[in-house]
């Protein structure tokens, strides 16, 4: 009975207006199995759990639950069947105690009139220890966005669930809960639980799932047991193509050869950052590696003005500045992109010319204060053509564009500043595979044009990637410099993690 | 997510843009609503009664210019009526002490600046939210109102003819106070759309943290907003004194829900990021025009709010549901 099917999905179809999301896509989960659900961004697995859960309805096709044809009309129902969704966005209400947010649904569905928060505590307690060391009283909005994550993973082992969907549940997570949510994974599997993981990760796909399923553009792709495939296989068959040349080609010789462009020492800021040095110099594109909270973010932030520099010094060009704030900043060269795009680097619900415009306004504004609408379309289309963008018209809204093309648009924000300095934060997150290639070779054109670049990532392959010197941050502080060969996961891991190097 | 347009061709997209937005509405209700009305009743087309209509909002229309901006910045003022009644009060004190008038009426708007300077102090220093700091002031406003004028009305009838003109008196037979107001109208509505300073009210209420991200100083936005709607609602005090010759302590209370009102209905949202003087102006002028509809057809003055509140209804209801099909 092990390989018993628990649910089948069967020619699922979606459309959302003209939009097919879903063009008739299977799915087969067996009872005991951690199966991966791989897809580029768009591809269509979101549409397909909420499908799961109920929270999206199918235009047509089967759904079968333990060999019954089943139809999920609510997320409660879905519930109710034992199907728990622990979604990739954070669901939890900020002002809430851990404990009662872990037990939501509990009391949400539990008959009676008081809630016995003595129980909710226990039952509370029980689910978070295996993940992490939480208290379950403190308040969901003061913990860190992992601990969040951590939050909603456990809420859904509290439901007795048959079906587990963990959308990317590791995006956020260190790599301490990441090996401690592996664990429980599979502890839960060996109870005969199925789990959906997706992820973009081969290396989880490849250690810790029993089969895989692909979707490309709302299609089906493929399914096959991990044991039967390789990486490389996967990722041909996600983007569709062949990925032979990802990265675009690397400074040749010492990256340090160039002038230098911007020199910070000892830089600190009101307690994220704890005295930095940092050279960046021409034509190389220097990577800035560490764990969620070493600080990262916050440095780049603070160089440019955008958080309180409390001690240190900054040279652009050999010459020091101090920015009062970031308007500031931006006049002197340097500028920021945010690494949640859709939450701080565009305005979605405004045009393309007028999004790109946002920076230097005074760049298209007339000696009378007025704004000169044609040299805002001319601008935009100059940086569009220049970043490849794809828009229908740049008098739409930003919303109309895909993840790929709305980052294209924020970087073209950017040029406008004709920057010396530009510092991206994860410049690739949340963007389709196509798309991130032409981001890295944009970046290592701009590179090469002399604009100083620093890209602040996550991920390790991009860092290693893309950059041609790369700064670990631990704790506030600069662990360790790498370049050449010396750039390799383990090195930067270790780095990240506060251990010196072994060799 | 993604919003697939009809490609087919500049004119049927400009075309389609036009129907599509709320001004363009508006102007066809209106229309459709003075046709039905002068065929409904004979005294509708009179000069007299659009000369009456055109009066009754564009005063108040003054103040909806301001709240729309500060709409848009993502932000809400209650406290207009009260601060118009405090301007009126404060301005006309000081005349009756024996200020010239247009002197006094500075210093009214100016009182009328700093509730907006200390409330704007409030929002983007202490960080409140505008709903509560304005509703606060709506009661301290009222509240110096009524000391100022020891709670009766101050009636200034002494005023100088030059500057009961302002409030009273017609160029070409057109009452000073409505080309007042057109010209108000439509230098705000111009520089809404064309002034660099006024793009950032847009930037700031789409997106404040990428309004940040841009270089944006966005407390000085907002600040300015809100200082611009009290200023507005004072210029708005200073001529209803001219006009009436009075200073009625209780004037203008619950204007702000007519006032918001209008605003919404005329595009503005209460996220920010959205609206324009223009269909405010017709927002206002609408529900003026019904009011005036509904006497001229002897509806019970009872019916007139319940009827205003559900037009605001429908706008909205039709506004959201076009706005989330299109996404």
């Amino acid at each position: 009975m092990l390989n018993d099917i628990v649910l089948q999905l069967t020619n699922i179809r979606k459309s959302y207006g003209a939009i097919h999301a879903l063009k008739g896509v299977h799915f087969t989960l067996r009872r005991g199995e951690i199966h991966a659900l791989a897809g580029e961004n768009g591809a269509g697995k979101s549409t397909l759990m909420k499908i799961i859960d109920g929270i999206v309805q199918p235009d047509s096709g089967q759904i079968v639950l333990n060999g019954d044809a089943r139809q999920f009309r609510s997320p409660l129902e879905a519930q109710r069947a034992g199907i728990g969704f622990v979604h990739q966005e954070i669901a939890l209400c900020p002002q809430v105690s851990v404990a009662q947010n872990i037990c939501m649904s509990r009391i949400n569905t539990e008959g009676g009139f008081l809630v016995n928060y003595r129980e909710v505590r226990q039952v509370a307690r029980a689910a978070i220890e295996q993940l992490a060391d939480i208290d379950v009283n403190t308040l969901v909005g003061d913990l860190s966005i992992s601990n969040q994550q951590v939050v909603e993973i456990a809420k859904a082992l509290t439901l007795d669930c048959q079906i587990l969907i963990l959308d990317e549940p590791t995006a956020a997570l260190t790599d301490r809960e990441t090996e401690a949510l592996f664990a429980i994974m599979h502890r839960l599997k060996a109870q005969g639980m199925s789990i959906i993981f997706i992820s973009h990760r081969m290396a989880e796909i490849f250690e810790h799932c029993d089969h895989v399923t692909v979707l490309r553009d709302g299609e089906y792709v493929m399914d096959t047991p991990v044991a039967d495939t390789t990486p490389e296989d996967v990722v041909n068959a996600l983007v569709g193509r062949q990925m032979t040349h990802l990265y675009p080609d690397k400074l040749t010789g010492d990256p340090t050869a160039g002038p230098v462009i911007l020199r910070a020492e000892a830089v600190a800021d009101e307690g994220r950052v704890r005295g930095v040095d940092l050279t960046l110099h021409k034509g190389e594109i220097l990577g800035l590696a560490g764990l969620i909270g070493a600080g990262r973010s916050e440095l780049v932030q603070t160089l440019c003005g955008l958080r309180r520099r409390t001690a240190g010094r900054v040279e652009l060009n050999g010459a020091a500045i101090h920015p009062r704030d970031y308007a500031d900043a931006i006049r002197s060269g340097l500028v920021y992109l945010s690494e949640d795009r859709k939450g701080e680097g565009v305005f979605l619900n405004m045009p393309i010319a007028q999004n790109v415009s946002a920076l230097r306004l005074d760049k298209v504004t007339t000696p009378f204060g007025m704004l000169d609408r044609r040299a805002e379309m001319d601008q935009a289309r100059t940086h569009g053509a220049e970043l490849r963008l794809k828009a229908g018209s740049l008098r739409d809204d930003v919303s109309s564009l895909s993840g790929g093309n709305q980052q294209k648009v924020a970087i073209a924000k950017l040029l406008t500043a004709n920057p010396a300095v530009m510092m991206l934060d994860e410049p690739t997150r949340g963007v389709d595979v196509g798309a991130k290639a032409e981001i890295h070779a944009l970046l290592r054109d701009f590179a090469e044009q002399g604009v100083g670049i620093i890209v602040v990532s996550s991920e390790l392959p991009e860092v290693i990637g893309l950059c041609d010197r790369v700064l670990v941050m631990a704790e506030g502080r600069i662990s360790g410099e790498l370049s050449g060969d010396q750039m390799t996961e383990e090195n930067i891991m270790a780095l990240a993690s506060g251990l010196a190097l072994t060799g | 997510m993604s919003n697939m347009t009809n490609q087919s061709g500049a004119k049927t997209s400009m075309l389609m843009r036009l129907v599509r937005m709320r001004e363009f509405a508006l102007i066809v209700i209106i229309l459709a609503l003075s046709v039905f009305m002068s065929f409904a009743s004979p005294y509708f087309l009179t000069e007299g009664n659009l000369r009456a209509i055109l009066l009754s909002f564009s005063t108040e229309g003054i103040v909806v210019v301001g709240m729309t901006i500060l709409l848009i910045v993502g932000g809400i003022d209650l406290s207009v009526g009260s601060v118009m009644a405090l301007t009126m009060a404060v301005a006309g004190k000081l005349f009756l002490v024996g200020l010239d008038p247009w002197v006094a009426s500075l210093m009214g708007i100016g009182a009328a600046a700093m509730i907006g300077v200390v409330m704007s102090f409030f929002v983007t220093r202490v960080g409140l939210h505008y709903f509560i700091v304005s509703l606060a002031f709506l009661g301290i406003a009222r509240g110096l109102t009524l000391v100022v004028t020891q709670g009766t009305p101050l009636s200034l009838f002494s005023l100088p003819p030059e500057f009961k003109f302002v409030g009273q008196g017609s160029l070409y037979g057109i009452p000073f106070v409505v080309i007042l107001f057109f010209v108000i109208v439509g230098v705000a509505d111009f520089l809404l759309r064309r002034a660099t300073i006024f793009r950032r009210v847009y930037y700031v209420g789409s997106n404040e943290k990428a309004a940040e991200y841009s270089g944006i100083r966005v407390k000085r936005v907002k600040a300015g907003a809100i200082i611009l709607c009290s200023t507005l609602a004072g210029l708005a005090g200073v001529i209803f004194m001219s006009r009436f010759g009075a200073a009625p302590p209780q004037f203008g209370v619950g204007m702000e829900l007519n006032v918001i009102a209008a605003a919404v209905i005329g595009g503005a949202g209460l996220y920010g990021g959205q609206g324009s003087v223009l269909g405010a102006i017709l927002g206002i002028a609408l529900l003026s025009l019904v009011s005036s509809s509904l006497q001229l057809l002897d509806v019970p003055v009872f019916w007139q709010d319940g009827i205003k509140g559900g037009i605001l209804l429908v706008a909205v209801t039709i506004d959201h549901i076009v706005h989330t099909r299109k996404a």
